[in-house]
């Protein structure tokens, strides 16, 4: 309490660094294109690994951008362009030796609407599993079992595995839809408004589960609900027009904003 | 991130502007009413007027139901709109400044009863002139803090907080004086321990104002100072910007 006592802490433009072993991703002067127009401006933030960090920003912010471009998904648009590093644990995320899929298993995703895959439950978390590697159907057992525990779901599917994913409620296909992604062991879990399409009750299932999760991986949440960020998420960044504002604790961003432009956004003022 | 006393009002939903500028309102009619009613007190007391003293007692049901008034719409913003930031500062604020208002409203009616008691003793009172004196600057500063709070002035609210200490030194005297007048004439030490319940009530009233104007910080600045001694905060981050 005392140290917030100095002056030094109403500086404007704070910038948060964490040491090399806190640090999971690091993204440093990143900027990205779309067709020539700039979405990300010079962002320069460093992600604590075994923490979850919120991006909030309005609509068209560059949210969704940044959180797409730590999965590379715009490698195939060929529109973009960008400059900068993403440092996933030191490594580039650019550089020509890295192997993209590879990238995709250590940093998974999730989207705002479920997509489970048309098959069954089973059969959706053991998909990424297959694909990675030839494993004794009791060890790919265990992982799933593993998984659909972790995500929380464990309970309420256990004696129906073999039942139609798409039978499954928004809320449970959403945490299947995480299983998924958990049982190929991923270091980063990226959520893109995992629960904005789900119901009070499922959003916090959601809510507990990344909280959960926090103790395996590093996770990062796009979210439009800023009680959603304010719950959830360790670190809070601001983002407005592609330029990150404020990057600080969650706490020290809701109750008191360094600066003005984030008081208003989160408080729902005129800007 | 500093903010002033107009920033609540800038919000996209108009009720909720509404909601928090009547939130400030509520505070300052209660301010007003607890101020009153330590003046009529000690009024009261200094001109030995028994009916204002008894008009002090019977008030005080307004000030307890005016905390309760408050409190209620603080619940209904935090429950309704869940409050960020400078906002929920605010909620805050307010809800710490009505126990305080609503102490100082007791402390108030506590110096009415001695006052009661002391007009029907016969003879002369000593000590009042020490109420006179240490009544007079815990009125101010409460006045002050209460006008710290409406302007949001951090400045205004630390000179306060400085005040309160000069208080303690005050009380600390007056009682010593008092004490002498006691061994002195064994006959007062009824009105003078009268005397001294009212002091003690008053030097309350000025650790009540120092709160207030300890929340006018937290509310502006965001930083928390109670329990911090005044002399170690930087006067830079106090500073209106």
């Amino acid at each position: 309490m005392l140290a917030s006592l100095s002056s030094e802490n109403v500086a404007p433009a704070p910038v948060m660094r964490f040491s090399a072993e806190q640090c999971c991703l690091s993204i440093a002067q990143f900027y990205l294109a779309y067709a020539g127009k700039t979405a990300l401006h010079d962002l320069t933030l460093d992600l604590p690994r075994h923490h979850v960090t919120a991006f909030i920003g309005p609509s068209g912010c560059g949210k969704s951008t940044l959180l797409r471009a730590i999965n590379r998904l715009h490698d195939l648009n060929e529109s973009v362009t960008h400059s900068g590093h993403i440092q996933l644990e030191g490594q580039d995320i650019h550089a020509p030796d890295m192997n993209v899929t590879e990238l995709r298993r250590r940093v998974g995703m999730v989207f705002q609407t479920p997509n489970p895959f048309p098959m069954s439950i089973y059969e959706n978390v053991a998909f990424g599993l297959r694909l990675q590697q030839r494993l004794p159907k009791r060890k790919r057992d265990d992982i799933i079992e593993w998984a659909l525990t972790s995500a929380a779901l464990w309970d309420e599917v256990k004696d129906q595995l073999h039942r139609s994913a798409w039978q499954l409620s928004g809320g449970q296909q959403q945490r299947l839809v995480i299983a998924r992604t958990l049982a190929i062991k991923p270091d980063v879990l990226l959520l893109d408004e995992p629960a904005s399409a789900l119901d009070p009750i499922s959003t916090l299932k959601i809510e507990e589960l990344i909280r959960n999760l926090k103790s395996q991986l590093t996770l990062v949440l796009v979210t439009h609900n800023m009680q959603q960020a304010a719950r959830v998420s360790d670190y809070t960044a601001f983002l407005q027009q592609g330029e990150l504002v404020e990057y600080g604790p969650t706490d020290q961003v809701f109750t008191n904003p360094r600066l003005q432009r984030t008081e208003n956004y989160i408080t729902g003022r005129i800007t | 991130m500093d903010i002033t006393s107009d920033t609540h009002s800038q919000h996209i939903s108009r009720q909720f502007n509404q909601e928090l500028e009547e939130l400030k309102t509520h505070l300052m009619a209660m301010g007003g009413l607890v101020e009153k009613q330590v003046q009529d007190a000690v009024f009261a007391l200094l001109e030995g007027d028994s009916h204002l003293a008894e008009k002090v007692r019977d008030n005080d049901r307004q000030v307890n139901d005016l905390q309760l008034q408050i409190d209620d719409e603080c619940t209904r913003v935090l429950a309704r709109r869940q409050p960020a930031a400078s906002d929920l500062r605010l909620v805050l604020a307010v809800i710490r400044a009505t126990s305080d208002l609503e102490r100082i409203g007791d402390e108030a009616s506590k110096i009415a009863r001695n006052a009661m008691l002391l007009s029907e003793s016969n003879g002369n009172v000593r000590g009042l002139i020490e109420v006179r004196h240490i009544s007079e600057h815990v009125r101010k500063m409460l006045r002050d803090a209460l006008t710290a709070f409406a302007r949001f002035d951090t400045e205004l609210a630390m000179q306060v907080v400085r005040e309160d200490e000069l208080v303690d030194d005050e009380y600390g005297s007056a009682m010593r004086s008092l004490m002498t007048f006691m061994m002195e004439d064994s006959r007062s030490i009824s009105s003078v321990l009268s005397i001294m319940w009212v002091l003690r009530a008053l030097e309350r009233v000025g650790d009540h104002a120092d709160n207030l104007a300890e929340y006018v910080v937290y509310l502006v600045k965001g930083l928390d100072i109670r329990h911090s001694d005044p002399d170690t905060i930087d006067p830079q981050v106090l500073k209106k910007s």
